[in-house]
């Protein structure tokens, strides 16, 4: 097989993976949102039947990639491996998720770019035979994340502007080599983007500067100066974070205004949600990702997206102790085929 | 790559000035208002309650510890109903300044954190965001304590 | 409302003005103290844990500059309500039990004075924990 690598940080692949089916959960938040209507599976008291709020994570999780397998006409026997990851420490809510599907798994930490990184290796998995069904993963929860990043929920205290809300949802996407209408033609993987930001509650401009890097290397790389997309949908930037991103991308000489939508914004509705800079965490991109923008893409609605969730790598700890926020985005381009 | 130390600074420095611009900020005033009216308001529920101390009899010092109970207890209350959370959603430091911010801090992490049990959860967490307070509160009177002790010792009033 | 508190105990018309005066004082008082701390919150990136600190921090340290205690004696329960009162409260009883106990005086005085406060706060925040759940904010 000749190389399928493509200028510094990206793959072109020759056999292009299929995007199969996906599955998208949400909660009481997401369903009361603008595309309320298009997710697979709402619970309006945001447990799904569990006690804690890392439990019931984890059956979305759980859920989701039933969803998915189902949609396809399969079983979870008939997956080869499953790439998953979340927010959590040590990975809990996609261990305790997956493991009832007995399926291979890897888990990946890629903070709210998961989505990303867990299509990009799906989908290199897939184009290097490594296997023909490959199932990638990812969620948060509102609970979960206040409580191990900020404040447990009844603590009283008032948001900044530039403060998002974590999305509780969880999104599952089924990769092989089963013809359907959408495909895999590339990838580019982000590197680590730290512009020395502190701002933990302002995680839209942390994160920015790694989209702008990652989409520009994309562009490089595949000799493209973004028209060629239809979209180019990042996961979380936020309200914010947009604003930024289009400016640091202006600096490089390029302009994505056009094409540019961002999860964060598209999914909850900013004045009668009250979510100030949007939505947040890996379950944004992953949700609205298999909601909204994949029916479009098997539509031929869009022909071509570039897909770019960011994350922000850190943790209470290092931050606690003076680190810096930073970012990484990885980008898929899905094509209609 | 190739960037000096220095280098870098600036181009962080020069980007936390740009955001700060480009964030967006609640309207000061405007939650300084709303500030005032929940934290005045809860500081008049604070003197009803003194008032009717003083007027059945207790001193001073009592008078306060009852003062203190019951706006704890409203306060914690208040988080258990899920509507403290609320309020200061809209008043901000009306909310946070008054001890029934401090009890709301003390509250909340107990009832978040009894999933994780009683020893590891409530027992360890419940000092999640109010030990600091309790820490640093005792740590400075107690600083100024030994201050005021010696100058006595050494003859100086105060 | 206020005068049925105050009419609760009796005490004829000058009570009651002089307890409506206490009101508005509080109310004024306490006010504008949450109003100046709202300007820290907003302008600065301090996390309500550090802003509480440094409320209690000042408290002690006004109180020990006999500075706390007359504007407590002034402005009632808009003085004492906030935490810079329970920093005060610390400092007082500190201050109190040196009288007292001498040298052990400066470590027990603060919590001795404060207990009720914080007992209040862990003995209720408990009980809470046993009844109630913990709720999705909206």
């Amino acid at each position: 097989m000749s190389s399928m690598t493509k200028g510094m940080q990206s793959i072109s692949f020759q056999e292009q993976p299929y995007l199969i089916s996906s599955g998208s959960v949400v909660g009481k938040k997401e369903g009361e949102g603008p595309l309320g209507a298009r997710f697979d599976m709402i619970d309006d008291t945001d447990q799904f039947g569990e006690k804690t709020w890392e439990a019931a994570e984890s059956t979305m999780q759980k859920e989701a990639c039933l969803m998915a397998i189902g949609k396809a006409g399969l079983k979870p026997q008939d997956i080869r491996y499953i790439y998953g990851g979340d927010l959590l420490r040590q990975g809990i809510a996609t261990s305790m998720g997956v493991e009832a599907l007995q399926i291979p798994m890897f888990g990946l930490f890629g903070a709210c770019s998961t989505s990303g990184e867990a299509l990009a290796l799906s989908a290199m998995s897939v184009a290097a035979g490594y296997g023909d069904r490959i199932l990638a993963v990812t969620s948060s929860h509102f609970g979960s994340a206040e409580k191990e990043f900020r404040f447990p929920l009844g603590y009283a205290n008032q948001r900044p502007l530039s403060a998002q809300w974590t999305v509780t949802g969880s999104g599952a996407f089924l990769v092989g080599n089963q013809k359907s209408n959408i495909r895999i033609s590339g990838v580019t993987i982000g590197k680590i983007v730290d512009y020395g930001l502190k701002d933990s509650q302002n995680m839209g401009a942390c994160m920015a500067p790694a989209a702008c890097d990652t989409v520009i290397q994309n562009f490089e790389d595949f000799g493209r100066n973004g028209e060629e997309y239809d979209h180019i949908i990042t996961g979380d930037l936020g309200y914010v974070g947009t604003d930024i991103l289009l400016d640091l991308v202006k600096k490089k000489g390029k302009d994505i205004s056009a094409q540019h939508l961002d999860c964060g914004k598209l999914i909850y509705d900013q004045d009668s949600q009250d979510t100030h800079a949007g939505g947040s965490g890996c379950g944004c991109a992953a949700t609205t990702l298999s909601a909204y923008v994949l029916p479009k893409i098997a539509a031929g609605e869009w022909k071509r997206i570039l897909f770019v969730p960011t994350g922000a790598l850190m943790s209470t700890v290092s931050y606690n102790e003076g680190e810096s926020v930073p970012g990484i985005a990885h980008a898929v381009v899905l094509e209609h085929c | 790559m190739g960037q000096t130390l220095e280098e870098k600074q600036k181009k962080e420095k020069a980007y936390q000035q740009y955001v700060k611009e480009k964030t967006p900020q609640h309207n000061v005033f405007v939650n300084m208002v709303k500030a005032f009216i929940i934290g005045g308001i809860i500081c008049v529920i604070g003197q009803m309650i003194l008032n009717y101390c003083k007027g059945i009899g207790l001193d001073q010092t009592q008078s306060g510890s009852w003062t203190s109970l019951i706006l704890v207890l409203l306060s914690v209350l208040l988080t258990g109903f899920n509507l403290y959370p609320g309020i200061a959603k809209w008043g901000g430091a009306g909310a946070l300044v008054p001890i029934t911010g401090f009890a709301n801090s003390v509250a909340s992490p107990a009832i978040e954190y009894k999933k994780e049990g009683q020893v590891f959860g409530i027992g360890c967490k419940i000092f999640t965001i109010a030990g600091p307070v309790i820490l640093y509160g005792i740590f400075t009177s107690w600083l100024l304590g030994l201050v005021y002790f010696i100058l006595m010792k050494v003859g100086v009033q105060i | 409302m206020l005068e049925a508190v105050a009419s609760l105990r009796g005490g004829g018309k000058q009570r009651r003005e002089d307890e409506s005066m206490d009101y508005v004082k509080a109310f004024v008082i306490g006010g504008l103290v949450c109003a100046l701390v709202q300007i820290l919150m907003d302008r600065t990136k301090m996390m309500p844990g550090r802003i509480m600190v440094l409320l209690v921090c000042s408290g002690a340290v006004l109180g020990f500059l006999n500075i706390y205690e007359p504007f407590v004696e002034f402005a009632g329960a808009g003085a004492s309500v906030p935490l810079l009162g329970f920093g005060n409260t610390l400092w007082k009883g500190i201050k109190e039990a040196i009288e007292t106990d001498g040298f052990l005086g400066i470590f027990m005085g603060g919590f001795t004075a404060s207990a009720a406060g914080i007992s209040a706060a862990l003995i209720f925040g408990y009980l809470a924990s046993l009844v109630f759940e913990p709720k999705m904010k909206k």
